[in-house]
């Protein structure tokens, strides 16, 4: 063929074709039900009428945005989700952490392994199972605690309908769901720590909570960095599914949060543009957190995504 | 390992009785709901029941057993959950080689890996995604379960970078016996990488069993909801509106002998069977699987 680089074997082009068609199935799935919403969201700047659709439905700039500002629930809204979130984040990390530590001073390995096996369980149950399991044992009437308080001559609480006591309900049993789980790349890291290091400090006279302090810490500090930044990206993430399995219109005061409200305004009451527009908030706030957390990560933890 | 001193040796016990504590507290909550499914409906209702069956019954299982609403809802998790797992599965493997090449000899793969992890850190949110969804005809379509959560994106990229960890030599050397792209991903990549390949199936089961929120908004008919948008339906739902809506009187005298409470129990812990089954090989690869995926260096 004229003007083809002389080539031993085929050109890359033709090399690489599998490689296209491989991608293509996951290329064009992804492009229809991720790039395409992605479109939709100007419908956050329309008064969208489904019988006009996205094109003939008129632009109405940022009022649907003043709009959502002038409701008196978006503020408390948007400070639940921060409020939740950031609890989340904060125990999310310590509490992990801190069993990793307990943990790992364990020396039995069959008493490990038999709490490991049990501490990491919850994370696989949806939040439909484990509503349905606390809605029971909170229950005022017949639930364990409930009896326990009884029992102990404190008086009974209605946990998941109490505005004072909502967030802690969900902020505790996530944590109860996730620290067995979040302790694993803990745990790991403990491991890799060299041993070397403890017989060097033991040497030099530190005991078993001096070794903790000068070899242990500083061997997990930047495993633990890099998930305090990778978690910033989760601050409006306050836990969709926990909180549609659990709450009830009781406690919208305390615990309706940023996706409740997008899910309630839009699918249930029906207004697309409403909702699409504290849609757009979250997105556009919470891709600019996880970059931002991203770009830390890797810029002061050495963390790689591929 | 050093001296244990004195004040070590009491620490190691509390410590002990500290992880022990926790361990069970995250047990506990499982077996009072496995106790009240057991239960007979008095001694529930009067709130007996801690962490042992009170008066065991099998009334609640049989009852749940022969609710038809319930094995259709079962039926549709079990189709969700082979033909997702299976979808998600061929889409991993088919992504996460293309995206394990070498850059410099495949020259679109840095825009590739962008697409895709774009895709994952940006949304469009829930009614634009409502609205793609509907208009691609998978409204009240068990395929609204499968297609569009059809590309894992993290498992894409566990599986990728594992590939990216195999030896250099393995696939020189499958290269010189004259392996193309696809032999290469099927005969030599896909044999030695089981364990991450394994975790990601396994992770992509969980979910698909899990899920329902997308059950419960891309099917307006109750009986195309799997059975997690099923139970949620039951969760949320008191139990006076089962007594308002039931008609017929057999199934309302069936419906005041078995308390709601033990119904609920046991339909609860029947949906946490397929986790408990699977869990031991799930707990034998994930360790490993989330580490190299998520952390490197």
């Amino acid at each position: 063929m004229p003007g083809r680089k002389k080539r031993t074997g085929p050109s890359a082009a033709k090399r690489n074709l599998p490689l296209h068609l491989m991608l293509l199935p996951g290329i064009l799935i992804v492009f229809v039900y991720n790039y395409l919403p992605m479109g939709g969201l100007v419908m956050a700047f329309q008064q969208y009428k489904p019988t006009r659709g996205l094109l003939g439905s008129a632009w109405v700039g940022l009022q649907n945005f003043r709009l959502l500002l002038s409701f008196p629930n978006t503020k408390q809204v948007v400070l639940n989700t921060l409020i939740i979130a950031t609890s989340k984040l904060v125990l999310g990390l310590i509490v992990p952490v801190v069993f990793a530590l307990l943990l790992d001073e364990i020396r039995s390995r069959r008493f490990v392994r038999s709490v490991q096996t049990i501490v990491y369980l919850p994370y696989f149950l949806s939040w439909v199972i484990l509503g349905g399991i606390f809605f029971n044992i909170l229950s005022p009437s017949t639930g364990i605690i409930n009896r326990i308080l009884e029992m102990v001559g404190l008086p009974t609480q209605y946990f998941l309908g109490d505005n004072q006591h909502f967030r802690w309900v969900l902020v505790l049993t996530d944590i109860w769901k996730t620290f067995g789980y979040g302790s694993i790349i803990y745990l790991a890291a403990l491991t890799s720590i060299d041993s070397t290091l403890y017989e060097a400090a033991a040497i030099d006279g530190a005991n078993r909570f001096r070794q903790v302090l000068v070899v242990t810490l500083p061997g997990i500090s930047s495993i633990v960095f890099v998930m305090a930044v990778l978690s910033l990206g989760n601050i409006l993430n306050a836990g969709f599914d926990q909180v549609l399995n659990m709450y009830s219109p009781q406690v919208y005061q305390t615990g309706d949060i940023l996706d409740t409200f997008i899910y309630r305004i839009g699918l249930q009451q029906a207004q697309y543009s409403l909702s699409t527009a504290v849609g757009f908030f979250r997105s556009v706030i919470s891709f600019l957190m996880i970059s931002i957390s991203y770009f830390l990560a890797y810029r002061y933890g050495n963390y790689r995504i591929f | 390992m050093p001296r244990a001193s004195g004040s070590y040796r009491v620490f190691n016990i509390a410590n002990h009785i500290a992880v022990g504590a926790l361990a069970l507290l995250c047990l506990l909550p499982l077996m009072n709901i496995l106790a009240i499914s057991f239960s007979d409906r008095t001694a529930t209702s009067a709130g007996f029941v801690s962490f042992w069956p009170v008066n065991p019954t099998l009334a609640a299982y049989e009852y749940v057993l022969e609710d038809k609403g319930f094995l259709r809802a079962l039926s549709i998790s079990v189709f969700r959950v082979i033909m997702g797992g299976t979808i998600n599965l061929v889409l991993t493997l088919l992504c996460a080689y293309p995206l394990s090449r070498e850059s410099h000899s495949f020259r679109a793969r840095t825009l590739y890996v962008w697409f895709f992890l774009f895709s994952s850190l940006f949304s469009g949110g829930l009614i634009p995604t409502y609205m793609v969804v509907r208009s691609t005809g998978l409204i009240n379509s068990l395929f609204a379960l499968v297609i569009p959560c059809a590309v894992p994106i993290f498992h894409i990229i566990l599986l990728m970078n594992y590939f990216r960890s195999v030896p250099r030599e393995i696939e020189e050397a499958a290269r010189i016996d004259g392996a193309g792209h696809w032999k290469m991903l099927v005969s030599v990549l896909t044999p030695i990488s089981k364990a991450s390949i394994a975790t990601v199936t396994l992770f992509s089961l969980v979910n698909h069993w899990n899920s329902w929120f997308d059950g419960m908004i891309y099917a307006n008919d109750v009986n195309m909801h799997p059975l997690a948008t099923f139970l949620h339906n039951k969760v949320v739902q008191s139990g006076l509106d089962i007594l308002i809506n039931t008609s017929d009187m057999e199934t309302l005298n069936r419906l005041m002998k078995v308390s709601d409470q033990t119904t609920k129990a046991a339909q609860i812990f029947l949906a946490m069977i397929p986790i408990l089954c699977v869990y031991p090989f799930l707990q034998k690869y994930f360790a490993k699987g989330i580490i190299i995926g998520s952390v490197k260096g």
